[in-house]
């Protein structure tokens, strides 16, 4: 039996032309895929309003922005402060629950602690030149990352949605946030 | 240092850290015309590391040279396209 038949051979097993036009189809569908996913993407969930912790979700953000990534921060519960123009100036750093402050937890739980535990921090960024909250916000905003507000947790806290920044997005929920993981590079919770 | 490049522009970011250094090299890189060179001159170490992982993970700029001084760092970045 010949095997440079046109068509379908006799054994029912497909031509050469045939698997030439599949190679050529399949070889379109990967420039397709490669090309179509050019932008990477990056989607975080900040869950926390503690000053500490509102610093990570919004270096990693700026940072995957000047990378190229599309990055979203889906910000609930108290992440909803870092959002909040006016809170995001006042975040506090908490002196309880952290063994490595220099004051033992006993101490640190006395009033007014957490004022002097935060004062203290802030006057390290200060010194530091650390980027403030406010301005990496304002930059991620400048940069193109979508901040998006829960909007479960803002009816939940009572929060206003005018207080955010503008360019925040509210009126999402887990859905949003889970489509965005589902097509992220990049999935991060903090 | 023999000029293989000429600057086109130079970024001073001395005093600032980590993300302000890579942040504003990318917002200065995207003002530039395909060719040109950045000059970035920062007080942060850690820029040393951190401009060259943004410059070997984004496309269109290439890291040209880099150069450690008294407490500054000079990095040299070129926009490819």
């Amino acid at each position: 039996m010949s095997t440079d038949t046109p068509g379908a051979s006799a054994d029912g097993a497909p031509s050469r032309a045939e698997l030439a036009a599949r190679v050529g189809e399949l070889e379109d569908a990967l420039a397709e895929a490669t090309t179509e996913g050019d932008a990477r993407k990056m989607s975080i969930v900040a869950t926390k309003g503690t000053l500490d912790m509102a610093y990570p979700p919004l270096i990693l953000a700026s940072t995957a922005a000047a990378f190229g990534y599309d990055v979203t921060v889906f910000h609930t519960f108290w992440g909803l402060d870092i959002l909040h123009e006016e809170r995001s100036k006042n975040l506090k750093l908490s002196s309880v629950g952290n063994p490595n402050m220099p004051v033992p937890n006993a101490v640190a739980a006395l009033p007014g602690m957490d004022r002097v535990t935060t004062k203290m921090m802030e006057r390290r960024i200060e010194g530091n030149d650390t980027a403030t909250i406010e301005e990496l916000v304002e930059t991620s905003l400048d940069m193109g990352v979508e901040f998006q507000a829960c909007q479960m947790t803002i009816d939940l806290i009572g929060y206003d949605e005018n207080n955010f920044y503008d360019g925040v997005t509210t009126g999402v929920g887990a859905a949003t946030a889970l489509q965005d993981m589902a097509d992220a590079d990049i999935q991060l919770l903090v | 240092m023999s000029a293989e490049f000429d600057i086109t522009e130079t970024l001073d970011v001395k005093g600032a850290s980590c993300p302000m250094p890579v942040v504003k090299t990318k917002s200065a890189i995207d003002d530039l015309a395909e060719g040109a060179v950045l000059e970035v001159v920062a007080t942060d170490p850690g820029s040393v590391s951190d401009i060259d992982g943004w410059a070997a993970g984004t496309k269109g700029v290439e890291l040209v040279d880099q150069e450690e001084g008294d407490d500054v760092y000079r990095h040299y970045v070129r926009k490819t396209e």
